[in-house]
């Protein structure tokens, strides 16, 4: 398109532009939460909760093990972003996830900020019981929308993973330890294809019904489209409230963001992501995982919905991580702001 | 092998394919090769092939080279009206209308392009009125379509729905496009929110080709297989194959010696 100097970055209406859409806002450690069911006159909510699972979704799917104290240091960082809410690790054999061996170290070793939460994963009784022991106050339970993928995920059927998980959420429950359901698969399945929205809603219900206070949503392999996200959303929001919901988009094939804005638009306020987009697939080799943090930040301060959350500063994060891990940030708009 | 890229994107059913800029290799060296280009690819029955035609100089060898379809380039801001194209905006409206009066003649339709419609490099923020002015004028000289460029991705859903409603007080829906980049990852979504308010033309690039002179190492272009797997989940029709369109994909990739920015490519690719 002609021949233009590449100098503008240094332009200052250029970088006015880029600071009304980055926000550098103020960070609220331990961020207000305003009445959930609010809406701006666009339908769209007034405040979204981020859920960052960068340090355990995120690291999880990447090969190169990160020292302990370098995920310390990774977890004390988001602290400081204004990030509400920080899954930290898993509490699952270290057989299964090298990743996570770790996990007593790193939750005791995190600095836990008053009003941030930071929920671990604990699939089973052994590992609630060793994530309360090393200080987690709030966890979460992984089912799945599909048999195939549950037996070969957790290694059992999704009946039998209810059962295992009614156990922990009702010793959760005696120690006022708030648990979170995932629900994977939600938009389809490496295994079985298509997934029904009755299928999810099913699960979803039972995990709500079982005591989970919020249930996300998981598109686990980033197949879905605005289209499937509206059904889906469509058949669970008759059995759970919208304010008990997530979506955990992942963007292997690009569509994590338009996914969200579907959902946004469908009344749901709670996002989760993870920071440079980090995690790849285990499903699609080369593949990305994650919907990038820093994008979705970029989408929410342009539409002035609230987060609470410093772009900048997660930025920062991502950029620590990812030389962390020896990757190139999977977020376009690092990409876009760390080069210009 | 840009004719060879152009013929495998006819394979794959795109409607619209711009094949090059009859714009001086002075400035563009890349499309130095513009008249050879278009006499060598192959024209598929039912396929467009507009090139872009700066001005009236242009144009002229657009149509000896056969071109049936031409396109124009203004630019909501004056800024980057006189930093891209060296005049203001008035001004290279006038050049349109020459063009178009000579296209009118030899009945070759005219595609009008609006940059910086969600934000500008050298001017910051854009007034969707601003947008809505420059859009009626290039209709009102006769472009039968206007496509709205987020030429540096820096818009959102809600600023892509704040400038399209302006617009669609001047001009018809049916003769607007989008062509948003993925600078800031916003791409596919605002294009979602483009489709909600009715539009049903988007430009994209296949593996997301080009990258953004104004932010280094960033992305440009919407990728056309991550546009075309939305379009086909939301039960879209486009008549493109996505599969060929990979392949296409993949073969400039190849031939450019880089990784591919579709996300569809990267998901589907054995690496």
């Amino acid at each position: 398109m002609g021949n233009v100097p590449s100098a503008v970055k240094h332009c200052l209406s250029y970088q006015q532009l880029l600071r009304e859409h980055l926000w550098i806002g103020d960070s609220v450690a331990g961020a207000f939460e305003p009445a959930q069911e609010s809406s701006q006159p666009s339908g769209l909510p007034e405040y979204v909760k981020i859920v960052e699972v960068g340090p355990r979704d995120g690291l999880q799917n990447e090969k190169i093990i990160v020292p302990t104290d370098i995920k310390i240091e990774f977890i004390n960082q988001l602290s400081q972003t204004g990030l509400p809410v920080i899954e930290v690790t898993s509490f699952v054999s270290s057989r299964w996830i090298p990743q996570m061996a770790d996990h007593t170290e790193v939750m005791k070793g995190i600095r836990q900020y008053p009003g941030i939460r930071y929920p671990v994963l604990t699939p089973n009784l052994q590992g609630f019981h060793r994530a309360v022991a090393a200080g987690a106050t709030e966890i979460s339970v992984f089912g799945a929308a599909s048999e195939p993928f549950s037996k070969k995920n957790i290694n059992c059927a999704i009946e039998e993973s209810m059962e295992k998980f009614e156990e922990v959420v009702k010793s959760a429950r005696h120690m006022n330890i708030p648990t979170r359901g995932y629900v994977s698969c939600a938009l389809g399945c490496p295994y079985e294809g298509n997934i029904t929205p009755q299928k999810v809603t099913e699960v979803s219900k039972r995990l709500y019904g079982m005591g989970c206070y919020e249930i996300s949503l998981g598109d686990t392999i980033g197949v879905g489209t605005p289209g499937s996200m509206k059904r889906m959303l469509e058949s669970v929001m008759k059995e759970i409230p919208p304010r008990a919901l997530a979506v955990h988009c992942h963007d292997t094939y690009g569509q994590a963001l338009a996914n969200i804005l579907t959902a946004l638009q469908m009344g749901i306020n709670v996002v989760d992501s993870a920071v440079s987009g980090l995690g790849g697939c285990p499903y699609a080799k080369g593949a990305s995982g994650n919907v990038a943090t820093e994008d979705l930040i970029y989408m929410l301060n342009g539409l002035g919905v609230k987060t609470g959350v410093n772009l900048y500063k997660v930025m920062e994060a991502g950029d620590f991580i990812c030389k962390a891990v020896n990757k190139t940030t999977n977020s376009k708009v690092a990409q876009a702001s760390f080069n210009a | 092998m840009k004719i060879k890229l152009i013929d495998m994107l006819s394979e794959a059913g795109l409607p619209v394919i711009e094949a090059t800029s009859f714009v001086s290799p002075k400035w563009v060296p890349q499309m130095a090769d513009h008249a050879e280009v278009m006499k060598g690819i192959q024209k598929f029955p039912g396929i467009s092939y507009p090139v872009l035609t700066p001005n009236f100089k242009g144009f002229q060898a657009a149509v000896a080279a056969g071109a049936k379809e031409v396109a124009v380039f203004g630019a909501a801001s004056e800024l980057f009206s006189k930093k891209n194209i060296n005049c203001s905006i008035d001004e290279s409206v006038q050049r349109f209308d020459e063009i178009l009066k000579a296209a009118r003649a030899a009945s070759i339709p005219v595609r009008g392009y609006v940059s910086c419609v969600l934000g500008c490099p050298y001017e910051g923020k854009i007034s969707p009125a601003k947008v809505a002015e420059v859009a009626k004028k290039m209709y009102s000289v006769g472009c039968y379509e206007i496509s709205l460029g987020d030429t540096i991705g820096v818009g959102t859903p809600g600023t892509m729905k704040d400038m399209l409603s302006a617009v669609m007080h001047e001009v018809p829906v049916a003769a607007l496009a989008v062509h948003c980049h993925d600078t800031y990852g916003q791409a596919l979504a605002n294009t979602l929110m483009a489709l909600q308010m009715g539009v049903s033309v988007v430009d994209s690039s296949v593996a997301g080709l080009g990258g953004c002179p104004y932010a280094h190492g960033a992305s440009g272009n919407l990728a056309t297989e991550d546009l075309v797997y939305m379009l086909a989940g939301l039960g879209v029709h486009t008549g493109v194959n996505l599969q060929k369109l990979l392949e296409a994909g993949a073969f400039i990739c190849q031939a450019l010696n880089r990784r591919t920015s579709s996300k569809v490519a990267q998901a589907t690719c054995k690496l």
